[in-house]
């Protein structure tokens, strides 16, 4: 009994520097693992039945994955994802413009500064209900607007059309501020001397943000790629609370598709809803393995 | 205080959710969060504890939008004594998958098959009963009355009128007809008007349950009959962008005349500035004459889950809220109509209308997102708001919707 303890406490002292790391990592691990890696191989599984989340599974192999490529739908919300996916992306110039715009010492910035990252505070939520509102017909801003214009109303989220687009420049009003915010973090650590340098060699203007400026602020854009790219793929709240998918489902994305298909009112097919949910994981694996392979390659240079 | 109250509330709430009930509790699971019917539940508790004594109610309110995915939860975790939900083929995959209670006795031993005969068909799947009804509204054109009246025209009995009168309100500058599809189950509304008033009960019956496909010549005559009111531009434009609540200010400035909807718009339309001497209730137009009228009443219910655990006192429950003079007091706050005929005719002359209407008709649909398959009723509905807005997509539409229901009902 006596000689166990120091025999333990002896093979902690030897194992400490290795075993240390792990237990701190154990609590991180756990959670990681019931959290997202459990979930993974769950839905995976769940998407070769067919369940409606009460009675028992039957296993119909690739069924799902079948009826998947025979649905308009699924075509409508792929379709609409590469628009979200390309349009997006505007935001990182977007933002690029404003950082730059409001990166300079005037009195007040700071509160013009916060002024343009308000968009980013407010919820995806409310975001979606100013702009609802925006271009509503009868009393939308938007719509009284076209009416001036053009002699009549366009009603945006009620054609399909103009649906998407919409929605997707309400998307870009937060996402916008967001990318704003981390080339303003950037532009702080742009180094002065190399500016001065290159003003000396007479770089100015867009020579001078294209050749110096840009370099450096490579880190920012690249973190801003990865949030804006992630971020248009999990277009989910907007287009709910916009349009829920309508009109007759020409605004859907794979996220609301799968929603509605599996969990709302009128869904309950869980594995329908799990196939759809494994495609969209398999497109996001593409764009996250890329951005891994990236800042894997970066870390060795460094 | 408020925020103290709610806190606590939910506290409440989620200790009662946990707890398992001793004799003489029932545990009730309902989804009356608005007012009228949050106050009509209150007082239906305390009378019902009033006439038995020995029994308490613990009831667990919940937000009725929540209510739909949580009921799925609750009744295969940790099930209530009592819920609410709808009658209909909306209850039908509870019924299936076991989780409703039969409660057949109930029905026998109040003489329920009598006293709520109107809904007896759409709480029976198998033979059994499996819920008791508590309450319904009628659906029905409502009109602006004094508008009718500058324009001279009647209510319409018959399609040939309806159209006349859209017509005439068109050429006014008025928009004959209101509609808020965003939401769609508005538009199901009127297919389903059409579809018993073309084809009649029995048809639609068959439909919605899946046994005739979509592609069929009969339900193509119900879509001429709707595109014959869409293509001359009877419903307001925009439709798709707005709710239900959103279409009906266009009736209150003057603007649009007519709105299929149920009861339940009476008070939204009262509530924008209309006095009630300026809306008008009407039938449904005959399309098909000689088929007798049928009219749309969804139902709200009360069931016993199969997982409850004190099923005697539930059962008094329900005996208590199919009794005439618990639905009379009830539904006279809740604004609405009374399961069962023995209970006293409502007051509100939007309510006597529809009290008259419904115990006259034919027989009463659910309304479509109830009577159909879930899954079938949203691509149905969303079907029909494409066609509301491309009608010549029809062909497209209706095949695929085919799709649906040979999926769906295989």
């Amino acid at each position: 009994m006596s000689n166990t303890v120091p025999s333990s406490s002896g093979f902690w002292k030897r194992n400490q520097q290795t075993l240390a790391p792990f237990l701190f990592l154990a609590p991180g691990m756990l959670m990681f693992l019931i959290y997202v890696l459990v979930p993974i191989f769950e839905s995976i599984w769940i998407s070769f039945h067919d369940w409606d989340g009460l009675g028992a599974m039957t296993w119909i192999g690739f069924g799902n994955y079948a009826e998947l490529m025979d649905d308009d739908s699924f075509y409508t919300s792929l379709y609409n994802n590469v628009i979200w996916l390309v349009l997006y992306l505007l935001s990182i110039p977007a933002g690029l413009a404003v950082a730059l715009f409001l990166n300079q010492t005037v009195t007040g910035i700071r509160l013009y500064k916060s002024l343009f990252f308000f968009p980013f505070v407010i919820s995806q939520v409310v975001v979606g209900l100013m702009f609802t509102w925006f271009y509503a017909p009868d009393f939308g801003l938007f719509a009284k607007l076209t009416e001036v214009l053009f002699g009549s109303q366009i009603a945006v989220l009620a054609d399909e059309r103009y649906v998407t687009y919409g929605i997707i420049v309400a998307g870009l009003w937060p996402q916008t501020a967001y990318c704003m915010i981390l080339y303003l973090t950037g532009l702080n650590n742009i180094n002065p001397e190399q500016v001065e340098a290159a003003r000396m060699d007479g770089a100015k203007g867009l020579k001078l943000l294209w050749y110096v400026i840009l370099p450096q602020l490579a880190p920012a854009t690249f973190i801003a790629m990865v949030v804006t790219v992630i971020g248009s793929l999990r277009s989910f709240d907007l287009v709910s609370i916009m349009t829920a998918g309508g009109p007759y489902g020409s605004s859907q994305v794979l996220s609301y598709f799968m929603y509605e298909q599996a969990l709302s009112e009128y869904g309950f097919r869980m594995g329908y809803g799990a196939s759809i949910a494994v495609v969209l994981f398999l497109i996001m694996m593409v764009f996250i393995s890329l951005f891994i392979v990236r800042m894997l390659a970066q870390e060795r240079n460094a | 205080m408020t925020l103290f109250k709610s806190l606590s509330a939910f506290a409440l709430g989620a200790a009662l959710l946990s707890s398992t009930a001793f004799a003489g509790e029932i545990i009730l699971n309902s989804d009356h969060s608005d007012p009228a019917p949050k106050k009509a539940m209150e007082e239906l508790i305390a009378d019902f504890q009033k006439a038995n004594p020995d029994i308490t109610v613990k009831w667990n309110n919940f937000d009725h939008e929540g209510y739909k995915s949580a009921i799925r939860n609750f009744l295969t975790a940790d099930a209530p004594d009592v819920a609410a939900w709808y009658a209909g083929n909306r209850m039908e995959p509870f019924v299936k998958a076991g989780l409703f209670e039969d409660v057949s006795d109930v029905w026998e031993a109040n003489g329920l098959d009598e006293q709520l005969k109107s809904a007896s068909a759409s709480m029976t799947i198998d033979g059994k009963k499996w819920g008791v009804p508590y309450t319904y509204y009628q659906w029905g054109i409502y009109y602006r009355k004094d508008i009718f009246a500058e324009q001279g025209i009647e209510p319409p009995k018959n399609w040939a009128e309806f159209l006349a009168a859209c017509e005439k309100l068109k050429t006014a500058g008025i928009t004959p007809i209101t509609i808020g599809t965003k939401a769609l189950w508005p538009t199901g509304g009127w297919f389903d008007y059409l579809n018993l008033r073309v084809n009649g009960y029995e048809f639609h019956m068959e439909l919605t349950s899946g046994k005739v496909p979509y592609t069929d010549p009969r339900v193509k005559a119900v879509f001429e009959k709707w595109g014959e009111l869409v293509n001359a531009g009877y419903f307001n434009e925009n439709h798709a962008a707005i709710d239900w609540q959103d279409a009906i200010p266009q009736m209150v400035q003057g603007k649009a005349a007519m709105y299929l909807m149920g009861n339940f718009a009476v008070a939204t339309m009262k509530d924008g500035g209309l006095k009630e001497e300026q809306i008008g209730f009407m039938q449904f137009p005959e399309i098909t004459a000689g088929i007798p009228m049928s009219e749309e009443a969804p139902t709200d219910t009360f069931h016993i889950p199969s997982g409850a655990k004190n099923k005697d006192d539930a059962k008094k429950f329900l005996a208590y809220l199919a009794s005439p003079e618990a639905q009379t007091k009830m539904n006279a706050t809740l604004g609405q109509l009374p399961v069962n005929n023995q209970a006293e005719k409502p007051a509100d002359p939007f309510l006597s209308a529809g009290f008259e209407m419904l115990s006259n008709a034919y027989a009463l649909a659910q309304f479509y997102d109830r009577d159909a398959n879930a899954e079938m009723a949203k691509a149905g509905m969303e079907g029909f708001q494409e066609f509301m807005v491309k009608p010549d997509r029809l062909d497209a539409i209706l095949e695929r919707l085919e799709k649906v229901r040979a999926r769906v009902h295989k």
